[in-house]
C-alpha cells in the first residue's frame, strides 16, 4: 500500500511531536551553562555533579529496591488473581473480586494514595519502604493480572487437561504446562509493574515517610523550583535505560517468534 | 483446599489494601476536623458501641464542598480541561493511528514501538521536558521570536494552555493504540467498495472508516479522559495558580491544609463523578469483546 502525502505528513508531525521534547531534553543535559535554555558549549559536568549527589543516589537506590520487591510480589499475586479469574470457576464474591481487579486501573492516583495512607495510619504502620512496597504491589498486581489473564484466556485448555490425564498433579501441570505458555505474559507483567513502580510519584508521596524518599519524589521537588541541568542529565540516563531495555525486549521477542515459526514449519515438514 | 488458598490470597490482599481503605475514606469524609492525632473525630471506639459512633457522623464536609465555590469550580474546570484535552488528543491521535494502519506492513512493528516507547519513559520526565520548552525564554518562544511570528515572548507555561499541551502529549499513546488496533482490523475492501459505488475518498472515510473504528475511538477517549480528570502532576508543574484541577485541590487540602475530612470528601465526590465514565467504558469494552467472539 502506498502512503498518501497526508499520511506521511501526519506520521512525521506526530512522531516529531512525541520525540522532539525528549531530544531537546537530552541535548541540553550536555550544556555547559546552568541556564537550560541557552546553549553554551558541550560539557558532561552535570553528569559528574549528579554522580556526586548523595541525595539522588540514595533516592535512586530506594526506588529500585521498592520496584524490585513490589513488582515481584505483584507478579505472584497478579498471576494468581488472573488464574482465579479465568480458571477459578464460580465462587462467593467473584463479581466483587473482578471489580477490585479492574477498579485500580482507572482509579485516580490521588484517591488510591490518600486511601492507602489513611489505612496505614489506621493500622499504626510506620511509613517507609514497606508501606510504599505494599501500595505499589496493590495497584500493579491489577495490571499484571490483566496482562496475564488475556494470555490465559486465549490458550488451549486441553493442553492442561492432557497433562492432568497423563498423571500430573494440578501443581505439576501448572508448573510444567501452564507456566511456560504464559511466561511471556508473566514477564511483561513484571516489567510493567516494575516500570509503574519506578514511575510513580503520587501514590509514593502519600504512602512514604521521611526515611524513604523515592526518585520521582526527589525529582518532583527539584523540578517544582524550575528546570535544572542536573535533572536533564538524570532524565537522559533514565531515557537511555528505557530505550535500551525496550529495544532489547522487542528484539528478543522477535527472535523467539521467528524461532517458533521455524519450529512449527519443521514440525509440519516432518509429519 | 489448594483452590481456597489460591483464591483467598489475592482476594484478601485486595480487600485489605483496596476496599477497606475506601471505606476508611468514606468514614473520614463523614467525620469532623479536629485538632488531634489523627486530625479528625470521632475515632472509632468499640467500647462506646457502633451506634454512638455512627451517630456522630454527618454530611457536614459535603455541605461545605457545595458552599465553598473553590470546590465546585475545581470539579467543573477539571471536567472541562479533561474534555477539551481528550478532544485534542483524538484530533492529533487519529491521523497518526490512521497513518500507521496505512503504512507498509514491515514498518508497522517499528512504528508501534515508537508509540509505546514514550509510555515506558517516566511520566514526570515527559512533563518536565515541556517546562523547558514552554517557559518565557523557552525553545518555543525562541523559535517564534526567531521566525518573527511574535515580538514579545508568549506566556504559556503556568497557564491552562500548557496543561492542555501536557495532557495531549503524555496521553497521546493511549489514544493512538486502541484506534490503531481498530483500524488495523478494518477490511480495506469495504473502503474500495464504497469508492467503487461512487463515494469520494473523504466521504468513504466519513461513512465507512470512522464508524468502523468507533470502538477504538471510544476506548481511546475514555483512556485519556478518566485519568486526565484526576491528574495531579501536569497541573502542578505546567499549570499556574489559576489552574484549578481537583487532583491538585485534594493534594493541597491534604498536605498543605492538613484537612483530612475535607480531602476525603473531595475524593468521594471525585469517585462519584468518575463512576459514570468508568461504567460506560466497561460497557464499551464488553460490547467489543462480545463482537469479537
Amino acid at each position: 500500500m502506498r502512503l498518501s502525502w497526508f499520511n506521511v505528513v501526519s506520521l512525521t508531525l506526530g512522531f516529531a511531536f512525541l520525540y522532539i521534547p525528549m531530544v531537546i531534553l537530552v541535548i541540553f543535559s550536555f550544556n555547559e551553562s546552568k541556564l537550560v535554555t541557552v546553549w553554551a558549549g558541550f560539557s558532561t559536568k552535570w553528569y559528574g555533579e549528579l554522580v556526586q549527589n548523595e541525595a539522588f543516589l540514595n533516592a535512586a537506590w530506594v526506588t529500585v529496591k521498592v520496584a524490585v520487591f513490589s513488582s515481584t510480589l505483584a507478579t505472584v499475586l497478579g498471576t494468581m488473581a488472573a488464574y482465579v479469574l479465568i480458571r477459578g470457576g464460580r465462587f462467593l464474591g467473584r463479581t466483587l473480586f473482578s471489580g477490585m481487579i479492574y477498579a485500580p486501573l482507572v482509579m485516580p492516583e490521588v484517591i488510591t494514595g490518600l486511601s492507602l495512607l489513611l489505612l496505614f495510619i489506621g493500622l499504626g504502620l510506620d511509613r517507609g519502604v514497606l508501606t510504599v512496597v505494599l501500595a505499589h504491589t496493590t495497584f500493579s498486581m491489577c495490571y499484571v493480572s490483566v496482562v496475564v489473564s488475556s494470555r490465559l484466556a486465549t490458550f488451549d485448555r486441553s493442553l492442561e487437561e492432557a497433562a492432568l490425564d497423563l498423571g500430573c498433579s494440578p501443581m505439576e501441570a501448572f508448573r510444567l504446562v501452564t507456566l511456560p505458555i504464559i511466561a511471556p505474559a508473566v514477564i511483561s507483567g513484571w516489567l510493567l509493574a516494575f516500570t509503574l513502580s519506578l514511575d510513580d510519584l503520587v501514590i509514593a508521596s502519600f504512602t512514604t515517610g521521611p526515611s524513604a524518599t523515592t526518585l520521582p519524589i526527589k525529582i518532583f521537588s527539584a523540578v517544582r523550583l524550575g528546570v535544572s541541568p542536573e535533572i536533564n542529565a538524570l532524565s537522559t540516563i533514565m531515557i537511555a535505560i528505557v530505550t535500551v531495555g525496550v529495544i532489547t525486549a522487542s528484539l528478543i521477542s522477535k527472535r523467539s517468534l521467528v524461532r517458533q515459526k521455524k519450529d512449527e514449519q519443521q514440525a509440519i515438514r516432518t509429519q | 483446599m489448594r483452590r481456597f488458598v489460591l483464591i483467598s490470597v489475592p482476594y484478601l490482599w485486595l480487600l485489605l489494601l483496596f476496599l477497606i481503605p475506601f471505606i476508611i475514606v468514606l468514614k473520614i469524609s463523614l467525620s469532623d476536623t479536629a485538632l488531634s492525632i489523627p486530625p479528625y473525630a470521632p475515632a472509632l471506639d468499640w467500647a462506646e458501641g457502633i451506634g454512638a459512633f455512627l451517630g456522630q457522623l454527618d454530611f457536614e464536609n459535603f455541605v461545605w464542598l457545595t458552599e465553598d465555590d473553590l470546590y465546585w469550580k475545581a470539579y467543573l474546570s477539571s471536567l472541562w480541561i479533561a474534555l477539551v484535552s481528550t478532544a485534542f488528543t483524538l484530533l492529533f491521535g487519529y491521523p497518526i493511528a490512521y497513518g500507521m494502519a496505512r503504512a507498509p506492513e514491515e514498518w508497522r512493528p517499528t512504528l508501534m514501538m515508537l508509540v509505546i516507547l514514550p509510555f515506558w519513559t517516566s511520566f514526570l520526565i515527559r512533563v518536565y521536558a515541556w517546562m523547558g520548552i514552554l517557559s518565557n525564554e523557552g525553545f518555543l518562544n525562541q523559535l517564534l521570536l526567531w521566525l518573527g511570528i511574535v515580538d514579545t515572548p508568549l506566556t504559556i507555561l503556568n497557564t491552562n494552555t500548557a496543561v492542555y499541551i501536557g495532557i495531549v502529549y503524555t496521553y497521546l499513546p493511549f489514544m493512538i493504540l486502541p484506534i490503531y488496533a481498530a483500524l488495523d482490523r478494518l477490511d480495506g475492501s469495504l473502503i474500495e467498495a464504497a469508492e467503487d459505488l461512487g463515494c469520494s475518498r473523504l466521504l468513504a472515510f466519513w461513512l465507512v472508516t470512522i464508524p468502523l473504528s468507533r470502538n477504538g475511538i471510544v476506548a481511546g477517549c475514555f483512556l485519556v479522559f478518566i485519568p486526565a480528570l484526576g491528574e495531579f502532576v501536569i497541573p502542578s508543574l505546567l499549570g499556574g495558580s489559576g489552574t484549578l484541577m481537583i487532583g491538585k485541590v485534594l493534594w493541597e487540602e491534604f498536605f498543605s491544609n492538613r484537612d483530612w475530612p475535607v480531602a476525603s470528601a473531595v475524593a468521594v465526590v471525585l469517585l462519584l463523578i468518575l463512576v459514570i465514565p468508568i461504567v460506560l467504558f466497561q460497557r464499551n469494552q464488553q460490547k467489543q469483546a462480545e463482537a469479537e467472539q
